[in-house]
């Protein structure tokens, strides 16, 4: 053996080399060994950095009177002062009560409509009856919001609206449903249910589907009723989905989807439309209030982190996986 | 369960879930039948309601309309432009970044993740990012409406798990045959991916098709406006917007704004509507992966 690998000392030689090295560096060995993975990581990593922590060591503006043209560096301190205004601020209340009572509203028609639908389409034993619903109601989920917006203005516009038409022709007056502020609130609810409620069926059509069928007919051996097996059976084993989905939800509870809102707001509904995320975009970008503005997206991030792990921890107290 | 024992009150249950269940679906794309239906329509025949489904004398003029400037074809080119280059850049940034981290052996990749994670419970907020987009001199560039969304969190995870449990073995044996990380990945990871890399594809596509938030907010210049910001000025805010409307022939009849709006609305939808059935294939199945923990 020797004698045909001649080098065999020297790869020895070689390789003990690389060891102590390994042994006083094994870090930057390891770093070497998968230099290609690094070069393919950094990409990703410089977005991350430059996107999202850079934004996030950005957030400081807050705490200052900020100025494009000083920067961060050199803009004056100002400590809580913007966040002291903001809380003093009438405002405060106003968006405060818009954003809490969409979520409530949110939590109350929109949240439970998919586990509804979902829990009758599993009812559904014609096949091709339930591939077609599937396939009709998922399809508004990837319009865009703009879309949707303009199909509820061509629809409800007093000037021809074929909403309006209708409600005119039934009541003999039209409605103004785009500017009145007591439609806003069900308009979005609306809107929303309308674009997402079949494609959240989804997750709980799978959940759904992993139940084992066995339970099933043994229920049915015991006499139980359609309701009964829905209750004892069906309902037990979504829950954790339900409950996972509920946290996710919570812990957005503050977010009221910006870019609906913002595309249905206008002059005559804004008492009722604005809340925290659009309010921001208007003080913000349009009247360059940079500080004040980002000041209140703090405060809206951290009652969103606050609410997450609450939210998480209150599903793990009642014996849920939860998130984190 | 056996039909035969279905007692009265099941079968009444089946009657209103099969009746209310078909109402559902039609109630959800009726909206968007009755748009195109009335994209077609004469003036007449919108303001007399002579018509639901279909139009009697259906008529083009108001597609005539909207594309006698260049104003539509302005738009539709950004949105196409923003779309390709944007997925491309999406795909590009999350697969070579999921790769890596699909090694369980890379030092520092629980760093990493959190890292990652992290982003999808905190953010700077909406001035932050755009001052930074500011800063790097981004506005007016279709890179502003590109780069900042490059990769979604959420879909490298999925993408990151779908690597890592593909099989071992494959790997190791292109490893011994002499591949490198690079080539293990373009050789062996990527062929494999394909379904789910379509699937990812098309759900970033659509996400910048449908894109308007950030091009509002970093695109002013309007000769840059993709379709979905052109959508909002003509419908919502009932404006050409590029004002170069008025270099029409004179001759020309103005269809009823109605359906020219209706007319907007289906050139917004159909390119949508068009890849629907490539994804349908796929999406359940992307969304399923998303749920699994991991």
């Amino acid at each position: 053996m020797n004698a045909t690998l001649p080098s065999e000392t020297d790869n020895a030689a070689a390789a003990a080399a690389i060891r102590t090295a390994a042994k006083r560096n094994p870090w930057l060995s390891k770093v070497k060994k998968d230099k290609w993975l690094y070069l393919l990581l950094a990409p990703g990593l410089l977005y991350f950095l430059l996107f999202k922590y850079v934004p996030m060591w950005g957030v400081l503006i807050a705490f200052q009177n900020y100025s494009p043209f000083l920067g961060v560096a050199g803009s004056e301190w100002v400590g809580f002062e913007h966040f002291r205004n903001f809380f003093a601020n009438p405002d405060f209340t106003r968006l405060l009560r818009n954003t809490l009572i969409l979520a409530v509203y949110d939590l109350a028609f929109f949240f439970p409509a998919p586990i509804a639908i979902a829990l009758l389409l599993n009812e559904i034993r014609v096949g091709i009856f339930k591939r077609f619903v599937q396939t009709m109601v998922y399809v508004p989920h990837f319009v865009s919001m703009v879309i949707v917006a303009s199909m509820t203005y061509v629809f409800l516009t007093t000037s021809g609206g074929i909403v309006n038409e209708v409600v005119a022709a039934v009541t003999g007056e039209k409605v103004n449903f785009l500017s009145d502020p007591k439609w806003f609130r069900p308009l979005i609810i609306l809107q929303i249910m309308w674009k997402e409620t079949g494609w959240g069926t989804i997750i709980f059509l799978a959940a759904l589907a992993s139940v084992d069928v066995e339970q099933y007919e043994a229920a049915v051996v015991d006499g139980a009723t359609r309701f009964q097996r829905l209750i004892h059976i069906t309902l037990p084993a979504i829950s954790s989905t339900i409950v996972i989905l509920l946290i996710l939800r919570l812990g957005n509870f503050l977010d009221n989807g910006f870019e609906q809102i913002f595309l249905m707001t206008n002059s005559l509904n804004r008492s009722v439309a604005d809340v925290f995320d659009t309010y921001v975009y208007f003080v913000g970008i349009t009247q360059g209030a940079f500080s004040y503005s980002t000041a209140i997206g703090l405060f809206k991030s951290l009652v969103g982190i606050v609410l997450i792990y609450g939210s998480n921890w209150l599903a793990k107290k009642f014996g849920q996986e939860g998130i984190l | 369960m056996n039909r035969k024992h279905d007692s009265l009150g099941e079968k009444a249950f089946d009657a209103c879930n099969y009746t209310f269940l078909a109402l559902f679906a039609i109630v959800t794309v009726l909206p968007f039948i009755y748009i195109i239906a009335g994209s077609f329509a004469t003036e007449v025949e919108l303001t007399e309601r002579k018509f639901f489904l279909f139009p009697r004398d259906p008529s083009i003029s108001a597609y005539q309309y909207i594309f006698s400037t260049d104003t539509m074809f302005r738009a539709m080119a950004n949105s196409v432009i923003i779309t390709v280059f944007g997925t491309a850049t999406n795909l590009a940034f999350t697969l070579t970044m999921a790769y890596s981290l699909s090694r369980r052996d890379l030092l520092g990749r629980n760093a990493f993740m959190n890292m990652i994670i992290f982003t999808m419970l905190f953010s700077g907020g909406m001035i932050p990012s755009y001052l930074i987009v500011k800063e790097l001199g981004l506005l007016d560039r279709y890179a502003a409406v590109i780069l900042p969304g490059a990769i979604s969190a959420f879909n490298l995870i999925v993408i990151k798990n779908f690597f890592q449990n593909l099989p071992a073995g494959l790997e190791e044996s292109a490893r011994i045959d002499g591949c490198t990380d690079l080539g293990v990945l373009w050789r062996i990871v990527l062929p494999l991916s394909k379904p789910i890399i379509a699937t990812f594809g098309l759900f970033y596509a659509v996400g910048h098709w449908n894109n308007f938030f950030s091009a509002l907010l970093f695109l002013n210049d309007h000769k840059m406006w993709p379709l979905q910001v052109m959508l909002r000025e003509i419908v919502m805010l009932s404006q050409m917007a590029a004002g170069d409307i008025n270099n029409l022939d004179p001759d020309f009849v103005e269809p009823p704004a109605q359906s020219v709006k209706m007319a907007v609305i289906v050139v917004g939808t159909v390119p949508i509507l068009m890849v629907y059935p490539f994804l349908q294939k796929h999406f359940a199945k992307g969304v399923l992966l998303g749920s699994i923990k991991g």
